[in-house]
């Protein structure tokens, strides 16, 4: 008797949010050639990529709007046990807004409203998985304000406060087993939104000679503190302390440091490199405080590493309207053996990408980008749900792939 | 620029169509391999252990849960078809009469809902109380259409699986026929075993025997052993079949069902033992201070005085006399029972009964944990069951009742193993996996099951029938047994994805 109430009190004990989720989607022309664009000059995509180079745009107003079609699916199955399941999430769109307006010769302002970071995993309902993840939808709006400086010919810095807002719908069940006495399974939903918090970022730009460029930039780590949020209880058997509560919890959007450099080669082509480092360690655990003092607290370790990404990228002017792009970039992941709980389930990836820009007039062009996203199987674990106590692992092979189709436009004045 | 969003269009359709593919996945092609057999078309036949029953009812969600249907979805890897079953209409499991309970001649609800386990307000368990907050909506005269690969029939005795008219609705009030099966019954005339034949199947498991002896083994005895009577027509509800009825039935049986050359698995009969219905009340229930204890031995002295004189006057042995001293103690007590194989001497002296204190080796059904310790008599706070009153023979399976049940298990189990062997069929030793359950436990990645009621996991709160968890333990070992039989590598499934009992008021 004792152990079953062991068992009913330990059932929240898994996992929320998810992995890998930084997307990196913040522009048409960068993302085409690899998502390499800290030292390119090209457009407002510079707002994100390195506020540093907003100052060396040609125009007095670049503007640049996009959106992406995230088509992406996870399978999973398990051999031993002969289980299969697969995602069926809802087309993520993120998308971005960028602006400079150049002030003097040394000074340009800008806008950066970009989405860096979010997650949209739907899994069968109350697969073999749904106590870590039924389904979850992460999403952060990074909105900043820039200043771009033009130190010297050579060298300019740029960089500004970042505002985020946030929001977070999870749903998973409390466990394996518990449902109410139709058989329906005991699950909890967690959803917060207009979760604010700050942070800044910082480039700089250095051209050596005429083509060749160098850029760095940092964007801070941000704490999302959800605070008050609301968790729903469903389908709990009558007489179990589970009633729907505020909660609080905290997910951080790690730091990213990237440096990179870009060559004109010849008139029509551009090469670029980018080394991408994120700090992932800050995410050690997610612990869910429900304010509900009879729910037990929700602590679920986490042990991501820092992680790099390596960035290779082409442009080519095939003609005057017309600049073709392609790119490829090795993502490593953050998460270790173990770790690797189904919400956001990115292993290392493979990333294959290209696009093209086409003038419309002296004005606008027209950006496309489409980014493959290819990654090996992995038959790999989640060792830390727990029941009764001991630590229960869910394992299995994961594959998964994403298609992401963009479109944008870039104005310029 | 209306065009070019067409052809974006088409392409993001294309792509929605690449999913992720495995270069092994386990749900089609040749993961696993059915070995020699031939899943295409299985059918469960048994009683209530193979149609899913658990806390002393049928209803959907335990059947979901049932051993024929968890092998089933992993059969469904190698070639398994659809299985369908016989599904109740909801979770409260009580079965209806043309819309009223079915009761017996005291007005009481034979067939009730489920039971769960309810907790108090700390949210500690209180115990199983009969599943109020959904109606029982299960109306037998409602008579389902179609064959049911599941033909598990509760309460079914091996020969009533050969018993024409054993699903006739007329029959229910005469005790002739089972509710169960007049629920999915082809015609009032049908068997169970020719609905099961006539779906010709390519697979089949049979599960039957259980409660030859279990019915007898619940109801504390009170049956008889019908051992050498061969006519099941003259035997009680809670007798114990006599082998060679139970062996003529079997084959029959096992010959029916592979007469088309189908393969199969037998499964055999598990010690009553082996379940908390007999487990969990303690022998020693009754905890008593020494003035009590003091008082109560007074009030048996002239009883074991009695028995003592007619011991030595030889109406009795000395080693009956010996059990039959009745003495209580500060401590724990063991309870008084009545014992029908106890020399009856009320004819020499009414004053002694055929009682005598329980010992470790007699089984307190579950049941009596409500009875011991209550009043015989409410107006007499004296007549204390357990005590001053001995506990009826029902609750109570003596040594003697034992070895009457264990004789009949070892011949029905030596029948089955014996016509596996016979007709080459796949064999599953249910009796050793029990074994196990109620003695090491089993483990699995999130604990041990044992036999524990309410929290070892295994059993359902009827004390009797496992839970999901249970269920899913005998899936695995059936898979086991067809594997290594057939040379097939169905995959087994996680025991801890299968719950236990159910909270609930």
């Amino acid at each position: 008797m004792r152990n079953l109430f062991l068992a009913v009190v330990l059932l929240v004990s898994a996992s929320i949010y998810a992995g890998g989720y930084r997307v990196g989607l913040q522009g048409q022309r960068s993302l085409a050639m690899g998502h390499a664009g800290v030292s390119v000059v090209s457009n407002a995509e510079l707002a994100f990529f390195n506020p540093a180079g907003l100052i060396y745009l040609e125009n007095k107003l670049n503007i640049s709007a996009g959106v992406s079609g995230v088509f992406s699916d996870v399978a999973w199955q398990s051999e031993q046990f002969g289980q299969y399941s697969e995602t069926d999430s809802p087309v993520g769109t993120p998308f971005y807004l960028y602006a400079s307006y150049k002030v003097t010769d040394w000074l340009a302002l800008g806008l950066n409203v970009s989405t860096p970071y979010g997650s949209r995993v739907e899994w069968e309902k109350d697969w073999a998985g749904s106590h870590l993840v039924n389904n979850i939808e992460l999403g952060a709006v990074y909105i900043q304000p820039l200043v771009s400086l033009k130190i010297s010919d050579i060298f300019s810095i740029g960089g500004g406060p970042i505002y985020v807002t946030g929001s977070v719908n999870f749903n998973r069940n409390l466990s394996r087993t518990l449902a109410d006495a139709n058989g329906d399974r005991s699950n909890v939903t967690i959803d917060a939104s207009g979760v604010n918090a700050w942070g800044w970022s910082v480039g700089a730009m250095f051209t050596p000679v005429e083509d060749l460029r160098i850029g760095f930039n940092y964007r801070s780590e941000i704490i999302l503190d959800a605070e008050g949020g609301d968790a729903n209880f469903d389908n709990i058997p009558t007489g179990l302390p589970f009633e729907d509560t505020p909660f609080n919890a905290s997910l951080p959007l790690p730091a990213e440091l990237s440096l990179g450099a870009s060559y004109q080669v010849t008139d029509k082509w551009l090469v670029a490199f980018q080394f991408d480092r994120t700090y992932w360690s800050v995410y050690e655990s997610l612990d869910i405080d429900f304010v509900n003092p009879n729910i037990p607290d929700s602590v679920n370790p986490r042990n991501y590493q820092n992680s790099s990404i390596y960035r290779v990228g082409v442009e080519y002017k095939a003609l005057d309207k017309l600049a073709l792009r392609a790119g490829y970039y090795f993502d490593e992941s953050p998460i270790q053996e173990g770790f690797f709980a189904p919400e956001t389930p990115r292993p290392d990836s493979n990333n294959f990408t290209a696009g093209l820009s086409f003038d419309v007039n002296d004005h606008f062009a027209i950006d496309a980008s489409f980014l493959y996203v290819k990654s090996n199987e992995v038959n790999v674990s989640y060792d830390f749900y727990q029941e009764n106590g001991q630590n229960v692992p869910f394992r299995g092979t994961y594959k998964n792939n994403a298609f992401i189709p963009g479109i944008g436009i870039t104005y310029k004045l | 620029m209306k065009n070019n969003f067409k052809y974006l269009a088409i392409l993001a359709l294309g792509l929605v169509a690449c999913e992720p593919e495995f270069d092994n996945p386990v749900n089609e092609g040749d993961f696993y391999t059915s070995g020699s057999a031939d899943f295409s078309n299985f059918v469960a036949v048994g009683n209530s252990l193979t149609a899913g029953f658990a806390d002393g009812a049928l209803y959907k969600s335990g059947q979901e849960n049932s051993y024929p249907n968890i092998l089933a979805q992993q059969f469904s890897l190698v070639g398994g078809g659809e299985f369908t079953q016989p599904l109740t209409a909801d979770n409260a499991g009580g079965l209806l009469l043309n819309g009223n309970p079915i009761v017996d001649g005291n007005g009481v609800n034979q067939f009730p809902n489920r039971r769960v386990l309810m907790l108090d307000q700390a949210g500690q368990p209180v115990g199983p109380v009969i599943y109020t907050e959904e109606q029982a909506t299960t109306d037998i005269a409602n008579v389902l259409t179609g064959s049911f690969n599941n033909m598990g029939v509760p309460g079914a005795k091996s020969f009533h699986l050969l018993a024409e008219g054993y699903g006739n609705l007329a029959g229910v009030a005469t005790g002739a026929a089972n509710p169960y099966y007049v629920r999915f019954a082809s015609s009032a005339t049908s068997t169970v075993i020719g609905d099961a034949v006539a779906q010709n199947p390519s697979f089949f498991s049979l599960w039957i025997g259980n409660n030859d002896i279990l019915s007898y083994a619940t109801s504390g005895g009170v049956g008889v052993d019908q051992t050498g009577n061969i006519d099941p027509s003259t035997y009680g509800s809670n007798d114990i079949t006599d082998p060679n009825v139970f062996a003529n039935a079997y084959s029959q049986m096992v010959n029916a069902l592979t007469a088309n050359g189908a393969e199969g698995v037998l499964i055999n009969l598990p010690d009553v033992t082996s379940i908390p219905f007999f487990t969990t009340v303690p022998h020693d229930a009754i905890p008593l201070d020494a003035a009590t204890a003091a008082f109560l031995t007074v009030q048996f002295a002239p009883y074991n005085l009695g028995i003592n004189q007619l011991a030595a006057g030889g109406a009795i042995s000395a080693e009956e006399a010996a059990r039959r001293q009745i003495t209580f103690t500060e401590g724990q007590n063991a309870v008084v029972i009545l014992d029908e194989d106890l020399t009856d001497l009320s004819s020499i002296n009414p004053g002694l009964t055929n009682m005598r204190q329980a010992t470790s080796e007699d089984l307190l059904v579950l049941t009596s944990s409500t009875v011991i310790g209550t009043l015989a008599d409410p107006s007499n706070a004296a007549s204390v069951i357990g005590l001053a009153v001995p506990l009826e023979d029902r609750y109570v399976l003596t040594t003697d009742e034992q070895a009457l049940i264990t004789t009949a298990q070892t011949s029905y189990n030596a029948t089955i193993q014996a016509l596996a062997e016979a007709n080459d069929l796949a064999f599953f030793d249910a009796k050793s996996l029990l074994a196990q359950v109620a003695s090491t436990g089993i483990t699995f990645d999130g604990g041990t099951v044992t036999s524990t009621f309410a929290s070892g996991g295994g059993f359902s709160l009827d004390g009797v029938h496992p839970t999901p968890r249970g269920y899913a333990l005998a899936a695995n070992g059936v898979i086991e047994a067809i594997n290594a039989k057939y040379g097939a590598t169905v995959p087994v499934v996680n025991p801890g994805n299968f719950g236990t009992v159910t909270i609930g008021r």
